[in-house]
């Protein structure tokens, strides 16, 4: 019997998602996902559109703000607070590694 | 399934209030989450505090718990035969899940009691996935094991074991996050399946280290070889080039390998960097201090030209 093999696929490959997709992924309510646009959080590629659509990256996004969310009980005022400074964090990881790479360990 | 006591968890009595409840959670959140806390099984106690308070908080979760009785934390128990449909749920086998399961059919991705018929897409996973740096450079195919929650049509739930195979493509970097479309939870009455996230993992190479498509490795060069200049043999992750070393290379220039880094997808790759690190021997004979000399007593070279004063202004 062959073996199924399923495609992991990078993120952005997922091009960019709909405002009703995000919702879902994010199994936050769509005023909690307007809030985090409203906030900063999020940012529509065409805020004036009237079809919001995102970036692939807003998934993962809406996904820690869900987590953070479940774990911490925040607000979407707290939250949007939260993610501007784990993105400070990821910033600095990556700079971190990257620095790490080019000195050697 | 095995009795959690919530309320013993959050340290609130039976009859806490909501706000009670809340308070609790965020004071024992802030101590125990492993992000911050330094306390020893912070992640283990962190995430039965999680679960105590996701059911607690919820008004309809709070009093289904409720009316699971009073057991002691722990011990083997059954929900009461009527409970299932109280709740909206099926006739309700209990098997092989646990708490945790059986409230997660409250709302979010199981069968819900408030829209029992609503098509729901499926909850979506994540793992980690470590993998060698050979494998995120030429990509790989790895086998997961899954222990998913399912859901039947009468909205019982079971932990189902499976192993999916997974081809990984190359050019991932650590700590990225991979999407596998449609493997996470099975959608429930007609839902969409949720999807599969991977949190990767790079294992450190003793010669290659990563920086996004761009690799860097030391290149070891005798004081000769960098005045002089030479031609070299040097590994590469797609096996070993040669790399002309330009006379004059100083410590910590780079030589570029174009084309010699990740490659990701269809898109260019990255270079391969070899840092010039200038060693010298440990020990010299006689003959080769003699030259050492000769070369010292020689050269107008002076490398600290700058750390003196009148340079310095």
């Amino acid at each position: 019997m062959s073996t199924i093999v399923e495609h992991a696929l990078y993120i952005e490959e997922q091009g960019t998602v709909s405002y009703t997709e995000l919702v879902t992924v994010a199994g936050m309510s769509e005023q909690d996902v307007r809030d985090l646009v409203r906030y900063g959080a999020l940012e529509p590629i065409d805020e004036s559109a009237p079809q919001w659509r995102f970036g692939a990256e807003a998934v993962m996004i809406v996904r820690r703000a869900s987590g953070l969310r479940r774990e911490f009980d925040l607000d979407t005022h707290a939250l949007s607070i939260v993610l501007g400074y784990a993105e400070r964090v990821d910033a600095l990881e990556a700079e971190l590694r990257s620095l790490r790479a080019r000195r050697g360990r | 399934m095995k009795y959690k006591d919530y309320y013993e968890i959050l340290g609130v009595k039976r009859d806490a209030s909501a706000d009670d409840i809340k308070n609790a959670y965020r004071r024992l959140a802030r101590k125990y989450h492993p992000d911050v806390s330094k306390e020893k099984d912070a992640e283990e106690k962190f995430k039965e505090m999680a679960e105590a308070y996701e059911t607690l908080k919820d008004t309809e979760k709070r009093a289904a718990y409720d009316q699971l009785g009073r057991h002691t934390q722990g011990e083997e128990f059954r929900p009461p035969p009527d409970w299932g449909q109280s709740f909206g749920q099926g006739a309700g086998s209990f098997e092989d899940i646990d708490l945790a399961d059986l409230f997660a059919a409250f709302g979010g991705g199981g069968p819900s009691a408030r829209r029992p018929d609503a098509p729901r897409r499926g909850h979506d996973y994540e793992a980690g996935v470590s993998l060698t740096f050979d494998q995120a450079f030429n990509g790989a195919e790895i086998a997961l094991q899954m222990n998913g929650l399912e859901w039947d049509e009468q909205g019982n739930g079971r932990r189902v074991p499976r192993t999916i195979t997974i081809r990984v493509p190359r050019g991932v970097t650590h700590g990225e996050k991979l999407r596998v479309p449609g493997k996470g939870g099975p959608g429930y009455r007609g839902g969409p399946a949720g999807d599969l996230y991977l949190d990767i993992e790079v294992a450190d190479h003793p010669l290659f280290r990563i920086d996004g498509r761009d690799l860097y490795m030391d290149l070891p060069l005798a004081p000769w070889e960098a005045v002089l200049g030479t031609e070299v043999r040097v590994p590469t992750p797609a096996g070993e080039v040669s790399l002309k070393v330009p006379a004059g290379t100083r410590g910590g220039q780079r030589l570029r390998l174009g084309g010699r880094g990740l490659a990701r997808g269809s898109g260019t790759p990255g270079n391969l960097y070899a840092v010039a690190r200038i060693d010298v021997p440990a020990t010299v004979d006689d003959a080769q201090r003699a030259l050492y000399r000769k070369l010292a007593e020689g050269s107008t070279f002076n490398p600290r030209a700058h750390l003196q004063t009148e340079n310095r202004s």
